[in-house]
């Protein structure tokens, strides 16, 4: 119990009437890659968006470390239209922005990349230190952190140097091949030097070389930065190899959770998201 | 080419400027229409800078900069007028409340800090807002602020609808150039900062450079403080450059004027900005006059040309940019030494970012 890195508990979250996620319970373990599957508008990205603070549940909480990080309960308006069951488990309201998610270790890439398309690679990943500052905005402006400067630029040289992008350094972010802005997305997570990497159909668009080379890097990058990695994903050959376990959403309800074995061979998961197997 | 040769070259540079104009200035007469234009020009690229730093560098559409303008401009004026002077100018209000006189430049910077303060008050509720609605907001509270500043009851301290004058300035070219230069060096350094590459970050993807640890609302502020604190100074500068003000002056279409050089010049570009600024002065006060006024030839009346034209023909050139030339004269690039020097030995022509010679 004690190991897990995230929970998420009894979190629903609704848009007016429309119920994106329901009740929803998981657990995510240290050193763990655990996948959220399920159709399209099962309600995972939303569940992306509560755990970084995007939205606030309607209610609901999430724990990060063994520490509260997002609490909400229905009220007013949301209290009359709340579909759920837990509603008088929670009271406090804590709902952090994504940049203070960020800074206490969690960080995410995006289903469509997200890139400062105007900026190099490197000022892509350069971004990242900007959180961990301690010059202020006149010693910045007038340039006196000279050595924080330095030791920023190092950092990012030494980030760009390990996932192997250091050819494509002063490239302009937008103008990489498509494998290589979905790699950058992901080393420029890695630069807020995160503990939980949480990936949103990172393999979204690639073809089957590219889903190859992925996997490949995101089991290495696991192993390198000692991260936890919960990732949403389409692709069953990348899911099925990596993850230790899987979690299914349906209609925004958990249907199925279980090693990749256990759920494959599970009839409701079938039946809603993968297909059954017929023989020609 | 060296790093240290590049800065020598262009300090070298704007030292050769300095003395060109210093001389200019001990051979034509001051009268002349070639200074009127070069000190506004440096105001204008002041202004036109810091609101580039917020339309430009942040993405935040905002259109108070006349506002802020007015409220330097004013601060610049009720603290410098000589006290001996105050009961002749604040006739109506019984010489008015403040009894002190300042120095110019404390009171510049007094202005500036004074606008950073109204443009944190009015940015609590504003920056909130996104897109078109932030520039609706901002141009509502600039219109807001010059109706408070014209209001009666404030009076005594603003002297209501009359003019402000009566207090000092400087005539020079060179201190407006002097000013302006520091102040404009001052935002590129904040641009090139660690803060700059997070303004960056904000204007390419909000969502994210939340992301990535950015706090939004934070630097949303800083830049909206910071950019209004330089236009309160260059309205402070203009102030001094016209005598006298009046809270009448500070319109919308200022605002319009200051928008139009950042698209011209380029957003995201402080030296398109600059370049474009003393263009467009140079334009619409002194070379572009004289379709304003009826002009005979040999008997024949020269058709079209009568009292407004000219803001005619700017309309046009305006619609010809938006339409053909987005980009404007620089786009993002910025006009650098090194980018010359690359561009006459033909070396580099990819590898510098933001040099001039990259197509």
């Amino acid at each position: 119990m004690s190991e897990n890195v995230l929970k998420v508990e009894h979190v629903t979250m609704q848009f007016g009437g429309v119920v994106a996620v329901d009740n929803l319970n998981l657990e995510v373990n240290k050193g763990e890659i655990v996948s959220l599957i399920g159709p399209n508008g099962a309600g995972k990205t939303t569940a992306f968006n509560v755990i970084t603070g995007v939205y606030p549940p309607t209610n609901g909480a999430v724990y990060f470390q063994g520490k509260k990080i997002v609490e909400n309960h229905p009220q007013g308006k949301m209290r009359r239209q709340y579909l759920g069951e837990n509603e008088g488990k929670y009271d406090h309201v804590i709902a952090p922005t994504p940049d203070r998610i960020t800074k206490l270790g969690i960080a995410r890439t995006f289903q469509n990349i997200r890139l400062f398309k105007s900026q190099t690679v490197f000022e892509n990943i350069l971004i990242a230190e900007h959180m961990r500052r301690t010059s202020n905005l006149f010693t910045a402006t007038l340039h006196l952190n000279g050595a924080e400067e330095r030791q920023m630029r190092q950092e990012a040289d030494r980030l760009l140097h390990i996932v192997e992008l250091d050819d494509v350094r002063d490239e302009l972010a937008t103008s990489l091949p498509y494998g290589k802005q979905r790699r950058l997305e992901i080393a420029r997570a890695l630069a807020t030097k995160p503990s939980l990497l949480l990936l949103d159909e990172p393999a979204a668009g690639m073809n089957p070389q590219e889903t190859d080379e992925l996997t490949a890097f995101i089991g290495r990058v696991r192993d390198d930065f000692h991260l936890t990695i919960f990732m949403i994903e389409h692709h069953m050959d990348l899911v099925m190899e990596i993850s230790d376990r899987i979690y299914v959403l349906d209609f925004g309800k958990l249907i199925s959770q279980g090693t990749p074995d256990v759920v494959q061979s599970d009839p409701r998961v079938i039946s809603a998201y993968l297909g059954v197997q017929e023989d020609e | 080419m060296k790093k240290q040769t590049e800065a020598f070259v262009s300090v070298a540079l704007i030292a050769a400027l300095l003395i060109v104009l210093f001389v200019l200035e001990r051979v034509i007469p001051s009268t002349s229409m070639l200074f009127t234009v070069l000190k506004k020009g440096a105001i204008y690229a002041l202004v036109a800078v810091s609101m580039n730093l917020l339309n430009g560098f942040t993405g935040l559409f905002s259109l108070g900069q006349a506002g802020f303008m007015l409220v330097g401009a004013y601060t610049y004026g009720v603290l410098t007028i000589p006290v001996d002077q105050r009961a002749n100018v604040y006739m109506y209000y019984d010489g008015g409340l403040i009894q002190f006189a300042l120095h110019p430049i404390l009171a510049i910077v007094i202005a500036g800090i004074i606008a950073g303060i109204f443009a944190y008050l009015i940015g609590l509720p504003v920056l909130r807002l996104k897109s078109d609605y932030l520039a609706i907001a901002t141009l509502g509270f600039a219109e807001i602020i010059r109706a408070v500043f014209q209001w009666d009851k404030l009076g005594p301290l603003t002297n209501g609808s009359n003019l402000l004058r009566n207090y000092p300035s400087y005539k020079s070219v060179l201190f407006y150039f002097a000013a302006s230069g520091v102040c404009i060096a001052l935002i590129v350094l904040l641009i090139n900062s660690t803060y700059g590459r997070a303004f960056k970050a904000i204007r390419d993807d909000e969502v994210a450079a939340e992301a990535m640890g950015i706090n939004l609302a934070h630097h949303k502020r800083i830049a909206f403080v910071v950019s209004s604190f330089f236009a309160g100074v260059s309205g402070a500068l203009l102030a001094m450059y016209q005598t006298s003000i009046q809270a009448s002056m500070f319109k919308s279409a200022m605002t319009y004027e200051i928008l139009l050089i950042v698209v011209i010049g380029g957003i995201g570009s402080i030296t398109g900005s600059c370049i474009s600024s003393f263009l467009f002065i140079i334009l619409s006060e002194w070379l572009l006059r004289f379709l304003d006024s009826e002009l005979v030839i040999g008997g024949f009346k020269v058709p079209l040309l009568r009292s407004g034209f000219r803001k005619v023909v700017f309309s046009i050139i305006i619609m010809i940019i938006v339409l053909f030339f987005r980009q404007g004269i620089m786009g993002t690039k910025e006009f650098s030494v090194r980018g010359i020097y690359n561009r006459i030995t033909g070396k580099g022509r990819k590898a510098q970012k933001g040099g001039a010679a990259d197509e």
